[in-house]
């Protein structure tokens, strides 16, 4: 079992950073744990524990930035938000449940670390477009930063949007500042019944094709949801615009409010409608819009009891299969195509997880790239060894 | 090599064959779009050969249903929105010289312009690239879809300037062209005033398309050179644009304007119509040319300050235009806080030029000084790469440069730009280890 040594500011985090070089030792980076059953099992010599680190240390919402420690709680990140009637755009989800774990729980700085957004990455970006900035300790045991605290906030290399989806490999953060956005004074949801798979994407393409802006687009089964925020007035036009656009689909309609919205959409965003069967595992698939039901289709003719549905116009896909030991990862990976796209395991057994690629596969080139630029921050090899394996 | 030399390629397999060969015999490469960064991104050096892009100019590829276009990285910016626009879709960023500069060169420089505010820069609009490593492989980062697998390299690449790899594709992102869009000119009395509405607006949680910031030097040189109608009595003006359907443009037009008027705007003007949103627009997006026509020379600056620091980045702006003794004219985006100033002075003169460099570094250090970063969004380049130090110790750059090590190990492509000094991939790898040191006692421990 593994120790824990757990740093109470910048200076302890570089120092035991510093140690750990010295002694050889491979570093567990954790901040609440939240998504220790997703990635690469790994079998290091300490665990590093961020949640020492924690507090807001700026925030401005005026200048809509704020900067905090890397441990501070995400839950803690969005109350102070809300006072202020900002909110943090990306929507991170909250996988805890989906994970077997507690709901809940995490950083905003995990939810960096894994580029996790929920349904309004179609509109507002990923969690990358939103780290302005950060501060941290590379693999030399050595303090940099790299971005600012303004919009346009980059000299020099993107490092954010490098740590961004690293998950807790290339450098090991103690703060950040991230972009945040005034919430809509209204959210409303248009929901089209009974359409199939490949009806309700071209339904959601449309939409997003479409001038109303679309800020969530989800096809679950029976259930497609297009979301409309804004000010009362145009939420009203846009809805009635969408409504218009998507008659020709043949689909009763229904709408949510503002309030059965937030419920909906954080359902959606928390991949909820995939959490009632732990005996199966779940992937997630990123890919052209267009392409989901194919890809769906191919591994359905295979696998009949798949379940899946469609966020992000179709782009995200979400499936659930029976659990067998290889989580189905070539079937899963074969069946996204020419077309492009790629595919994450993100719930499977330990033993499974270690026996198969969690993240896809990269071509020879890009993944010797891919790890020079590991060496480039790390070079020892000490933070979170293997994890993106 | 002793002289340079010009190559332009028009197949990946010729990219792949010309950076391998510079690899293989160590001649270093610049690669070049339409030319016109203003930090010297692009600027050819002595020995190395100018890899032009020109040829790939072609539209491969638009798929409306996935929102997305595939282009060669010659294209022009405002090339993709022309291909796509009779279907009522554009490219958003939209930079001042988006009808010559390449979206190569975007990606390169992670170009902004009026609309980011509301839309994002090149990074946030990008789906994929193909690219050339120096190795001559060619590597494909993204695609029509949305975030890349593994390490964001896609995003490292954007605002690269360059210095890793020669972008050979580029998968931009569409949108669809809001219902309806209006301008709102608002004249204040003081400098002060317009930069106190800047911040008013956002923390109102109104985000508009774009919001622009002119002083009244610009404002005159601009009404002289376009005729845009804009007020010649204030002393700061503001461009607000707001877009979407046409009840929820009318709705935050009052509220923008109520918020001016508030802080003593004595110009509130609403465009009636797209000629008149245009020729709003027209007088700012002319405002380099129109300066141009006051002074033999300018210098146009690029940094980035809080919303909030702006009224005193422009009083501290005006004191250092003072000592000197140059003026300076003031064009930009205010909206996200970044600075254009514009300094003028008579080239012929080497002290004018001298004082205008110096005056230039002054203000760019203003802005790190009050929590801004050096650039917004020309990029490093030769400009500012001497700057580099005021921003980052030389443990962050050294990163930066290892980074560098990890594309392009004998730094051969664009050399001379954003690093102000080179070190050996070899030295810069080394790990240095001080064995036999305490452990931390101090540190909780479990």
């Amino acid at each position: 079992m593994a120790g824990t040594i757990r740093p109470r500011d910048a200076n302890e985090l570089r120092r035991a950073v510093e140690w750990a070089l010295n002694e050889g030792t491979t570093l567990d980076v954790r901040g609440q744990g939240s998504k220790i059953a997703l990635g690469k099992p790994m079998d290091c010599g300490q665990v590093l524990d961020l949640s020492g680190i924690s507090g807001i240390v700026d925030y401005a919402p005026e200048e809509l930035v704020v900067t905090l420690r890397a441990g501070t709680p995400i839950s803690e990140v969005e109350a102070l938000l809300a006072q202020r009637n900002q909110m943090l755009a990306f929507e991170p989800p909250d996988l805890g449940p989906l994970l077997g774990l507690q709901a809940g729980q995490g950083t905003l700085v995990g939810a960096m670390m894994g580029n996790l957004a929920g349904p309004r990455r179609l509109s507002a970006g990923a969690a990358r477009d939103h780290l302005l900035g950060f501060s941290g300790i590379n693999g030399r045991g050595e303090a940099f930063k790299s971005g600012g605290r303004v919009m346009k906030n980059v000299t020099g290399y993107d490092l954010s949007k490098l740590l961004a989806g690293s998950w807790g490999t290339l450098a090991v953060l103690d703060q950040v500042s991230v972009k945040v956005l005034p919430v809509p004074d209204q959210t409303r949801t248009l929901l089209l019944l009974g359409l199939d798979d490949a009806t309700a994407v071209r339904a959601m393409c449309a939409a997003l094709g479409s001038p109303h802006e679309v800020s969530g687009a989800v096809h679950l089964p029976g259930r497609t949801a297009l979301r409309i925020e804004g000010v009362a007035p145009s939420v009203e036009a846009r809805l009635t615009a969408l409504r218009e656009l998507l008659a020709d689909a043949g689909a009763g309609m229904e709408e949510l409010g503002t309030l059965g919205s937030r419920t909906f959409w954080r359902e959606v965003r928390d991949v909820a409608a995939l959490k009632a069967a732990s005996d199966t595992v779940v992937w997630k698939i990123s890919c052209p819009p267009t392409e989901g039901p194919a890809i769906v289709a191919r591994i359905r003719s295979q696998r009949p009891s798949v379940e899946a549905f469609y966020d992000w116009s179709g782009g995200l896909v979400w499936l659930a299969l029976p659990q067998c030991v290889d989580a189905d990862h070539e079937l899963v990976r074969g069946a996204i195509g020419a077309k492009g796209g790629h595919a994450t395991l993100i719930r499977a057994p330990e033993a499974v997880r270690a026996a198969v690629p969690v993240f896809q596969p990269q071509p020879a080139a890009l993944a010797a790239l891919a790890s020079r630029v590991k060496e480039s921050f790390d070079p020892k090899r000490l933070f979170n060894p293997g994890r993106m394996g | 090599m002793s002289k340079a030399c010009r190559c332009l390629p028009e197949t990946v397999p010729q990219v792949s064959a010309i950076l391998r060969y510079c690899q293989d015999n160590k001649v270093k490469v610049v690669p070049r779009g339409a030319g016109t960064s203003l930090s010297g991104g692009s600027m050819p050096v002595g020995d190395a050969i100018l890899l032009g892009l020109g040829k790939f100019n072609r539209v491969l590829e638009i798929d409306y249903a996935n929102r997305s276009a595939r282009v060669q990285p010659g294209v022009t910016n405002l090339g993709i929105t022309k291909a796509v626009e009779h279907e009522g879709f554009y490219y958003a960023p939209d930079p001042s010289s988006q009808i010559a500069c390449s979206i190569g060169g975007n990606v390169a420089e992670n170009s902004g312009g009026v609309h980011c505010l509301k839309y994002g820069l090149t990074t946030n609009n990008l789906l994929g690239i193909e690219m050339v490593l120096m190795t001559g492989e060619v590597v494909r980062l993204g695609g029509k879809h949305l975030d890349s697998e593994g390490y964001d390299l896609l995003g490292v690449m954007t605002g690269s300037e360059g210095l890793l790899g020669v972008v050979t594709e580029v998968t931009v992102r569409l949108l669809r062209k809001p219902t309806t869009a209006r301008a709102v000119l608002l004249g204040f009395p003081t400098e002060a005033a317009a930069a106190d509405c800047v911040a008013a607006v956002i923390a109102a949680g109104i985000i508009p398309a774009g919001m622009e910031m002119m002083d009244k030097e610009a404002v005159k040189c601009a009404e002289a050179y376009v005729g845009a109608g804009y007020p010649l009595d204030a002393e700061g003006l503001l461009i607000v644009e707001l877009d979407g359907p046409p009840v929820e443009v009318d709705h935050l037009v009052e509220r923008v304007a109520e918020i001016a008027r508030g802080r003593g705007a004595t110009t509130v003007r609403v465009s009636n119509d797209e000629q008149e949103r245009v020729l709003f627009w027209a007088g700012r997006k002319a405002a380099f040319p129109a300066v141009g026509q006051i002074t033999p020379d300018y210098m146009c600056l690029d940094g980035s300050v809080p919303r909030g620091r702006l009224v005193e980045v422009l009083a501290e702006m005006r004191e250092m235009s003072k000592q000197h003794r140059l003026r300076v004219v003031n064009v930009f985006h205010a909206g996200d806080g970044n600075l254009h100033p514009l300094i003028l002075f008579d080239a012929n003169d080497p002290d004018e030029l001298h004082r205008a460099e110096e005056f230039g570094a002054d203000i760019l250090r203003l802005c790190v000084r009050v929590g801004g970063v050096l650039t917004g969004e020309h990029g490093v380049g030769i400009e500012k790469r001497d700057l580099m130090g005021v921003q980052f110790t030389e443990i962050d750059l050294d990163q930066q440069m290892r980074l560098k090590c990890a594309f392009d190990p004998d730094h051969l492509l664009n050399p001379g730009k954003v690093f102000p000094q080179l070190r050996r991939c070899a030295e810069l790898g080394r790990v240095v280890i001080h064995h036999n040191k305490m452990p931390f006692p101090d540190i909780p421990r479990f």
